[in-house]
């Protein structure tokens, strides 16, 4: 765990790509849920922010 | 000694331009051989993708090109996001492209690994087994509507046949229950052959020698499958899943000329509702929006699996 919170602070590719990952598909299933229209609503927000993030951090060092 | 091609090119070409080519430095030529690529590349693909964005903010519709365009920011975005009916949509494509998946990974895999065993008549399997791929979409949802009709339909007959039930007492393209099960249905039919293929070339690139040094290990078959050829064959499994995933997520065709996206709107997928919106309706600047949406979650999903793609083919 702190392996992954310092290559989140030392600004390394792996650890960003996961945050960026786990946001994508976080927003991926908040869009294609049938429990609540709430979470639905802010699912296009999560998986912008995180396909944005995608593409920035794949240009960061290993 | 015969003239090459070539040499009759460069013999044609005028002397100046000659000696302006052989002037060039090597990056130039390549610029100018990839040029015409990028060329088309922002043509076709980031022009019309930059103009879809500026579209969505926007309430602009086609049909009506005089009339004056109004900038709306995000409120096409927030009608999408708070539409009941189209979180119906996204539901409704989701259990499509979910179940389409899971069924076709898994009985592609096993016909693969059965075609891949040595017998008689293996080619002619195989030929067989993916003719369902060589037909049209639209050719496979007609056919599909007769073979599901209640009174003459063989799919009936057969499920009847096997459960006992009046082949006449239910229709899997007008019940809302059975309708977005029948669509599965005709998808995994008309596309297992395409994973049975990427799979069994998985299973054919496994060199024999690693199953021989397996036996002489004893180690058992249930163990060569789980620690030889699954592993071996997840990369192309993962490929095919990808490829089946973006083509499903815009599944059209077969979907419309199967159920129309009925009854009600059970069957109807984002891409038949997106082009209502845009051909139908005619809003434009709301479809665009619905476009960007759909363009992101594709984009973003492709993204991580093309990401954990690479890390398998790195194991």
């Amino acid at each position: 765990m702190s392996g992954f919170i310092n290559g989140l602070l030392r600004l390394r590719r792996g650890p960003w790509e996961m945050v960026a990952s786990v946001l994508i598909a976080l927003g991926v299933l908040m869009l294609m849920q049938p429990f609540a229209i709430g979470l639905y609503s802010w699912s296009f927000l999560v998986t912008l922010t995180g396909t944005v993030l995608f593409v920035i951090v794949s240009h960061f060092p290993e | 000694m015969t003239d090459t091609p070539i040499d009759k090119i460069a013999r044609a070409t005028p002397a100046g331009m000659a000696r302006r080519i052989r002037g060039f430095s090597d990056r130039t030529i390549a610029w100018i051989f990839v040029a015409p690529t990028i060329f088309l590349l922002l043509a076709v693909n980031i022009f019309p993708l930059i103009w879809t964005i500026r579209l969505s903010f926007t309430d602009f519709r086609v049909n009506r090109p005089n009339r004056e365009v109004e900038w709306v920011g995000l409120r096409n975005y927030e009608r999408i996001l708070t539409d009941p009916d189209i979180w119906a949509t996204m539901q409704a494509t989701a259990h499509f492209l979910i179940w389409t998946i899971v069924l076709q990974v898994l009985i592609g895999f096993a016909l693969a690994y059965l075609i891949n065993k040595n017998f008689r008549g293996n080619d002619l399997w195989t030929t067989i087994i993916v003719f369902p791929m060589m037909l049209s979409p639209a050719v496979v949802g007609n056919f599909w509507t007769f073979l599901y009709q209640p009174q003459i339909g063989l799919f009936n007959y057969v499920i009847a046949f096997f459960t006992g039930v009046d082949p006449a007492s239910f229709s899997m393209i007008g019940d809302v229950n059975l309708a977005p099960w029948a669509i599965v249905i005709a998808d995994t039919w008309m596309w297992t052959p395409f994973v049975m293929l990427i799979c069994l070339a998985g299973l054919r690139s496994i060199p024999d020698s690693i199953y021989e040094a397996a036996e002489c290990d004893r180690a058992s078959k249930w163990r060569q499958f789980w620690t030889i050829t699954v592993p071996m064959v997840l990369p192309f499994l993962m490929l095919a899943v990808l490829f089946r995933g973006i083509e499903n997520f815009k599944m059209f065709d077969l979907v419309v000329q199967l159920t129309g996206g009925g009854p009600g709107n059970t069957t109807t997928l984002t891409s038949i509702d997106l082009k209502r919106e845009a051909f139908e309706k005619w809003r434009t600047g709301y479809s665009s929006a619905y476009a960007v949406i759909l363009f992101v979650t594709v984009f973003g999903l492709a993204s991580i699996y093309v990401k954990a793609l690479n890390k398998v083919k790195q194991r």
